[in-house]
């Protein structure tokens, strides 16, 4: 391979993101010399196994992955704001539609979710830890390595662009012969293993490390929303490590699994991507749904309404999730059978989905509102939501569907599911979870003013997409022409993509105006919250809770402050800690390394990176690592300086 | 704020012709823009009541409004209520169901009405990026353009030679894919004469924004005029000519006097990409594998033998 097909080249814009990554690069390498943080780094980080600090760096990287994935958006929407527009070119906007999907999934709304659960879910439930924090920390670093190898596709070798979905034939090599769709393949194989295996340490986690007397029926909402999105992971990701791993032969060693020739078959792989794409989707929204019952309950001051129907609600939710995948291509020829079966079982989604609805609705009846940034993002997620819902219902029906197929349409009912869905959340979320982990709220009026620039400019964006739809503008073209008619209404959908960046970046000075000037909390319960997370101080001591609490109710640090008992009865005891370790993170860059090799067909580099992966795990076999152990007379020191007394 | 907006949405969808899927031209996407519009009336009810209780919560119960004092009550919930709420939106999801398999079924056949008229088949392939319409009763083939007579069945048959691809006409009925190891089978009929837009609307690659046709629907006694010019002015298409058009990314309008299904058969039957019907037995062993992964899609099959039965009629 020649030097000029490695790098991108013949792109400005590419050739400036070459210069900004080296710069920001050097940049980093510099400040943490100068100020001497690289010891900080590895120790308090990179070798970390502390969830709180895990969950903090997936939502740094979902951040950053925010950022890319809306910047894709935002060229995606100035190309389109004119007809024949000359911002991007076809291969450009196709390698840009593909990435922005891909990284707004998968790299953005996954590990900002996992992120929230990683710092919440061990204190909701009154635990210590998760229940392997070394797997978390190797969770967390192939995810990282899955989505640095991805972000790299860009300037070197060329991003995939046969769209997040990667349809085959069109994702073969015979049509799409660069290294693109080599990245996805692994890329996502990668983080996808990190992901099954924070399904597997979560499920774990949440079954066996609850706080004495918390019964299943007694857990926060959001800790059940969690349980069954892991139960969900561990049962759709193997199938999609599975055909990524065809998609990978197919295109690395000459199978045909998927191919044009030789008996391949294309529909195999969109029912397998759809077997585990839709359950994804609920994935990401299912946490989305625990954020919003935590908030809304706090902030309406009253205990979540219908709190079994809830949890029955998402249980049902979760069963169908896997019954639905073939609405996603009504189109591909099956009978009226076929079609009609899964229009009714998507359909059926709407049911357990709408009483959800009403029931948020019925918490805040009676309630005493309050209308905090969190609680505005919940709230508002109630009425757009069930627009994407209600249209969501309306291309179950498969008859109508063969109108919206393909369309922008489509791509309005999604994005008005899954913004207003999983972004609010997660921003919702961040907000409200933000003084637990930091010791200081982020401030209020920025908040509001970005809530509301966030909120307007999503529906100016995203509105006009369902009439560009029913006007026959498909997804995915890079170009129209003036006769189309779609000039007017791409040019407000675009107009409002700046509105959209404008509110983030507002967001982005909200966090930072607030950590130089936000006052300090000092209670650890800034929000007047219900559940056991707020019972501990904030900034939160590395074990979590000195003593560990005994729940007898639901919501058991709101019954805790209404009777004035105390959660925590009993003596100061010795606590066992896990032991940093920097193995996850070196497995995490062989992998990186490796996943790099293997998408260049580099044959004998990749096999020295895949015995090094080997020796990793060797390693960790033969490892005897027992932890360590905090004294009572440390803890004893540590809870006396975090209550503000004198040492 | 959002419901003014979205009743304005309403007045606007229900008035506006400009939509080109609710201003259908045949009984296909009759039937669809029927459904679509009975769906959003269902849809905008239901907005309603979420509204209306969304607005009504939010004024009535702030924190603002309430005395100093005020405790809100502990509520486990309500069995009328959530049964309400369950109840309601399962009658709503089977009157749709009704609906979609009504209306699926009804789409998926000769229109109503049209039952004795004998459809009109043309093999509508898809290359990078291009689209091939062969009238194999007329023995006439044409690239980037469909003429068809009104008032006649038309029964388009589907393949690729190349990535799946979508062949829809918005005005005539909704879309379905054109794959390259089967035929589907499209139903689309023309009540009124005119010039309708059609595309790919299925991602394809680099070209596909471009990969538009023009349906012109014409009065039949036009259409058979059209097919008789066809005959006496355009040249036969030869398989090397063929081939050339394969491989060219983008062509204009052509018109041949033959088509290439004698020496390019359309994968159906015994050419269907994966019954292996061409392959030899070796290749066909190597590929037992794909067979039972077939096996795990007995609906598509049938579907698929429905759409040969269907053709030989």
């Amino acid at each position: 391979m020649k030097w000029d097909e490695f790098f991108v080249t013949g792109e400005p814009m590419i050739y400036g993101a070459m210069v900004s990554i080296v710069l920001v690069s050097i940049a980093i390498v510099v400040g943490l010399t100068y100020f001497k943080k690289w010891g900080y780094l590895w120790r308090e980080w990179l070798t970390t196994v502390d969830h709180k600090r895990i969950g903090i760096m997936y939502i740094i990287a979902a951040l950053i992955m925010l950022f890319r994935g809306g910047v894709d958006g935002l060229l995606m929407r100035g190309q389109l704001a004119m007809p024949e527009n000359g911002l991007l070119d076809g291969q450009h906007y196709n390698e840009i539609f593909t990435t922005h999907g891909v990284i707004m999934i998968l790299f953005m709304a996954m590990p900002f979710v996992i992120g929230l659960m990683n710092v919440v879910i061990p204190l909701q439930i009154g635990a210590r830890d998760v229940a392997f924090p070394r797997l978390n920390a190797v969770s967390f670093w192939l995810f990282f390595a899955g989505a640095m190898l991805f972000n790299i596709s860009f300037v070197i070798g060329g991003s995939p662009d046969a769209g997040w979905t990667a349809y085959f034939p069109l994702a073969s090599i015979e049509f799409s012969p660069t290294v693109g769709n080599n990245y996805y393949a692994i890329a996502l194989q990668i983080s996808g293993i990190g992901t099954l295996m924070t399904g597997i340490n979560f499920i774990a986690t949440i079954l066996k490390m609850r706080a004495p007397g918390m019964t299943l029926m007694k857990m926060p909402m959001f800790t059940w929303s969690v349980l069954i999105t892991n139960v969900i992971i561990v049962f759709a990701f193997p199938v999609l490590t599975i055909a990524l791993a065809l998609m990978t032969f197919d295109r690395l060693f000459g199978s045909q699994f998927f191919t044009m020739a030789n008996g391949g078959m294309d529909m195999l792989w969109a029912n397998l991507f759809w077997v585990w794409g839709h359950p994804e989707v609920y994935i990401v929204i299912l946490p989305a749904f625990g954020i919003y019952s935590e908030i809304i309950s706090t902030f309406s001051r009253k205990n979540l309404y219908g709190y079994k129907s809830m949890v029955y609600s998402m249980v049902v939710i979760s069963l169908l999730s896997f019954i639905v995948w073939a609405h996603h291509f009504y189109t591909m020829g099956h009978g009226v059978m076929v079609n009609g079966v899964f229009s009714i079982t998507t359909m059926a989604i709407a049911v357990p989905t709408g009483v959800k609805i009403f029931n948020w609705l019925f918490t805040l009846r009676k309630g005493k509102i309050e209308f905090t940034t969190p609680m505005l993002y919940s709230l508002a997620f109630i009425p757009i939501f069930t627009i994407g819902g209600v249209t969501g219902v309306m291309l179950a029906m498969a008859s109508a569907d063969y109108q919206y197929h393909n369309t922008m349409f489509l791509v309005a009912h999604f994005h008005y599911v899954l913004i207003p869905g999983t972004v609010f959340a997660v921003i919702a979320g961040f907000y409200y979870w933000f003084p637990k982990l930091f010791g200081f709220r982020l401030n209020e009026r920025q908040g509001k003013a970005a809530f509301w620039t966030i909120a307007i400019s999503f529906n100016v964006t995203f509105m006009p997409l369902f009439f560009l739809g029913l006007k026959g503008m498909t997804r995915r073209m890079y170009t129209y022409s003036e006769s189309t008619g779609f000039g007017p209404l791409n040019l407000i959908a675009s107009i409002g993509a700046v509105g959209l960046a404008i509110g983030f970046i507002m967001l982005v000075y909200n966090i930072y105006w607030s950590f130089r000037y936000a006052p300090r909390d000092t209670t650890g319960d800034p929000w007047n919250a219900r559940t056991l997370e707020w019972s501990t101080h904030s900034p939160i001591p590395e074990y979590n809770f000195a003593i560990v609490p005994e729940v007898h109710e639901l919501d058991p640090f709101w019954e805790a402050k209404k009777t004035g008992k105390s959660l925590f009865k009993g003596q100061y005891e010795e606590i066992h800690m896990p032991n940093n370790s920097g193995q996850p993170f070196i497995l995490g860059m062989i992998f990186l390394f490796f996943g790099f090799f293997m998408v260049f067909s580099w044959w004998i580099p990749t096999i020295i990176a895949g015995v090094g992966i080997v020796i990793m795990l060797a390693v960790r076999s033969f490892e005897r690592d027992h932890g360590h152990h905090i004294s009572v007379k440390e803890i004893t020191k540590t809870e006396a300086k975090l209550r503000g007394e004198g040492v | 704020m959002l419901l003014a907006v979205f009743s304005a949405l309403l007045v606007l969808l229900s008035g506006c012709s400009s939509l080109t899927v609710l201003d259908p031209k045949g009984p296909v996407a009759k039937t669809q823009s029927g459904v679509i519009l009975f769906s959003i009336l269902v849809m905008a009810i239901i907005l309603l009541v979420v509204y209306i209780l969304f607005v009504f919560m939010l004024s009535k119960y702030r924190a603002s409004k309430a005395a100093p004092d005020y405790e809100p009550p502990h509520e486990e919930g309500n069995k009328w209520l959530e049964f309400t709420w369950i109840a309601i939106p399962v009658i709503i999801v089977a009157i749709l169901s009704v609906v979609t398999v009504r209306s699926t079924s009804a789409i998926e056949k000769v229109a109503e009405g049209y039952e004795n008229e004998k459809p009109l088949v043309i093999y509508a392939a898809s290359s990078n990026w291009k689209w091939h319409f062969s009238y194999p009763e007329e023995g006439i083939e044409t690239v980037n353009y469909v003429n068809i007579p009104t008032h006649r069945p038309i029964e388009f048959k589907l393949y690729a030679y190349g990535p799946i691809s979508s062949l829809w006409i918005p005005q005539l009925g909704g879309q379905k894919y054109a794959m390259s190891d089967m035929v589907n089978t499209l139903h689309l009929l023309a009540e009124e004469p005119g010039s309708y837009m059609g595309k790919n609307a299925n991602f394809s690659g680099e070209g596909f924004a471009h990969m538009e046709f023009e349906a012109l629907a014409m009065s039949p006694a036009e259409y058979e005029k059209w097919v008789d010019e066809v005959k006496s002015t355009a040249s036969e298409l030869t398989e090397d000519e063929f081939n050339t058009l394969l491989e060219t990314k983008h062509v204009g309008r052509k018109t041949y006097t033959s088509t290439h299904l004698s020496f390019s058969p359309a994968p159906e039957g015994d050419n269907a990409g994966h019954n292996h019907g061409g392959d030899s037995t070796d290749t066909e062993m190597d590929h037992s594998e794909m067979d039972h992964s077939e096996m795990d899609h007995p609906e598509m099959e049938h579907s698929e033998n429905s759409d040969h039965s269907s053709h030989g009629n």
